[in-house]
């Protein structure tokens, strides 16, 4: 495939924006492609962490003076941005937690175990899941009695979706799924899952961690009652997360940390809480998390979501036509770009994916290798590892080219 | 290739790699250990037949990098016909060289073979996969029961 004569992102711009992409790794230059692991971070976000310490550090909501008021501003401005940003109706629906992890933790812990589900109420989950949204269902199951179920993939990385017609029943109670698989890249038809889910009365949980980065979000299209992402993954910093939830289902839920911020009143043995969102909020929040992921948004609703995912088709697109066609490298999920995010999968013959990366490593390429926290999709293709690259604004066809190159001198060395 | 990918995939390991030595089980073994490195999918599995102490036949099976398997293959050749505290000091003598800073002095008279992995010590990330057939030598003249787990 020839390449397109001009991409739709200015990327040597945003290249500049990325302090960490002028270093080298190596003596080469730094080629990072494992955004699905965490992205890196524009100026932009570094700057509003270290304008909060370094300018109105205080901690939120308590404090009666100015620096107090400013970083509340912030803070509270940032959980607006985040709701625009993904649609939703009030910052009220927007949960800061630590994590994709912990946003998924909360609703296991709140809505499943110490709500309202039943022992012998099922889960529906799918193999492609991150770990992450495996084994908080494991502990409703474990101290629940909840069942859980599974929607099988098919061989090129797509959902089984009809399996949901028999799996959904009047049991089940929560259905949760990934928007965007971290292995295979696969966008899920999240907005028919979420209507099945609707229709025997369960409520839909979704995994957004490798999509709210990537495309548009609208909430209020999909349709689901929970959605978790982080910010770490989206240029913003680690140690934020959010989960955003429907006005009811948030109500429906019960607070994971107990301690300040969450309560109204606190008096010997017995409390009352906060409103939702505050109330699942316990503890001094990352502050300026919130407010360096408020400015990641920024970053990134400036690109526009509609050119960042157009951005990666195409670098996916080139991606796939390259890698795709060296002889003894096998890809993994969809080849349709339509339905497959910037995450690529691949495995080359003879040569073990660890010893992949140490030798892209040395030619100054970031790929992942190993289980990529999802063992049951591993297992479900009989893979022990593959290597995975990543793709995203700061990336470009020429990054594709140099890992094309990496992977060429990987089959030298295991010729 | 480049200098330090050259130290790290020497011929010596690549052959070890592709061809390894004492690769397949012992039937009825003395002892055995299963060792596992989850961050990689490596699963290694050691066999020894003891005779008065002495290592008389060691072999593996098993998935894994390049430098697992051709550690372990190493191994196998390297510890053969060793008393169990020689086994354990020539583990030491490895571990000091895997975890060592790069340019310090090898031991080689008494690594022999085992000094090819020298290289290792550039990548930091890389020591698991070179240690873990050790350490799973060492569970299994221990007899320990359960799976030796590098994470």
């Amino acid at each position: 495939m020839a390449k397109p004569a001009k991409m739709l992102l200015n990327v040597p711009a945003i290249k500049a924006d990325f302090p960490i992409l002028q270093r080298k790794v190596r003596d080469r230059r730094l080629v990072y492609l494992d955004s699905a692991a965490t992205s890196q971070k524009p100026k932009q976000v570094i700057e509003a962490t270290t304008d909060f310490y370094s300018r109105y550090n205080a901690n939120v909501h308590r404090a009666i003076y100015e620096l107090g008021e400013e970083a509340t501003r912030e803070y509270e401005g940032a959980r607006e941005k985040i709701a625009a940003f993904i649609g939703a109706r009030s910052p009220n629906e927007i949960v800061f937690t630590k994590s994709t992890t912990e946003s998924l933790n909360l609703v296991a812990y709140g809505y499943g175990l110490k709500g309202k589900l039943q022992k012998g109420d099922e889960i529906v989950g799918t193999v492609m899941e991150h770990h992450s949204n495996h084994v908080p269902w494991h502990f409703v199951k474990d101290h629940k009695g909840a069942v859980l179920k599974y929607v099988d993939v098919n061989d090129d990385g797509t959902l089984k979706i009809e399996q949901y017609d028999e799996l959904l029943t009047k049991r089940t109670k929560i259905v949760t799924v990934t928007l965007c698989s971290n292995v295979l890249g696969t966008i899920n038809p999240v907005k028919e899952i979420a209507k099945r889910a609707h229709e025997v009365g369960a409520v839909c949980v979704v995994d957004a961690a490798q999509a709210a980065p990537h495309m548009p979000i609208d909430v209020q299209d999909l349709n689901a009652d929970f959605l978790a992402f982080s910010g770490h993954k989206m240029l913003g910093p680690t140690g934020i997360g959010i989960l955003h939830g429907k006005p009811e289902a948030l109500e429906a839920t019960e607070p994971l940390l107990g301690g300040g911020e969450m309560i109204r009143e606190v008096h010997l043995g017995r409390a009352s809480w906060n409103d939702v969102p505050y109330r699942f909020e316990g503890g001094t929040p990352n502050i300026a998390g919130a407010i360096g992921l408020g400015a990641a948004v920024d970053y990134l609703t400036n690109l526009g979501m509609e050119a960042v995912r157009t951005h990666e088709m195409e670098i996916t697109q080139y991606a796939l036509d390259k890698i795709g066609r060296i002889k003894g490298v096998t890809t993994y999920g969809p080849k349709d770009v339509k339905k497959k995010a910037g995450v690529l999968a691949f495995t080359i013959d003879n040569a073990h994916p660890h010893d992949v990366a140490s030798i892209l490593d040395v030619e100054g390429i970031c790929v992942r290798s190993g289980h990529h926290c999802a063992q049951p999709l591993m297992e479900r293709y009989d893979l022990p590892a593959t290597a995975r690259a990543s793709f995203y604004v700061y990336n470009d066809l020429e990054d594709v080219d140099v890992l094309v190159a990496g992977i060429k001198k990987v089959q030298e060395v295991f010729a | 290739m480049m200098a330090d990918l050259r130290e790290l995939y020497q011929e010596t390991i690549l052959d070890h790699s592709k061809r390894p030595r004492n690769f397949h089980e012992i039937p009825h073994p003395d002892a055995s250990a299963v060792g596992h490195n989850p961050l990689c999918g490596d699963r290694v599995t050691v066999f020894l037949r003891l005779s008065d102490g002495v290592l008389a036949d060691v072999a593996f099976v098993g998935q894994g990098c390049a430098i697992s398997k051709a550690s372990a293959s190493l191994m196998t050749d390297a510890v053969k016909g060793k008393t169990k505290a020689q086994a354990h000091e020539l583990f030491e003598k490895f571990r000091r060289m895997v975890t060592g800073r790069p340019g310090d002095p090898v031991d080689t008279p008494s690594l022999g073979k085992l000094a090819v992995l020298s290289g290792v010590c550039e990548f930091p990330v890389r020591v698991k996969c070179a240690s873990l057939p050790w350490h799973t030598l060492e569970a299994a003249i221990e007899a320990k029961k359960e799976i030796v787990s590098l994470e």
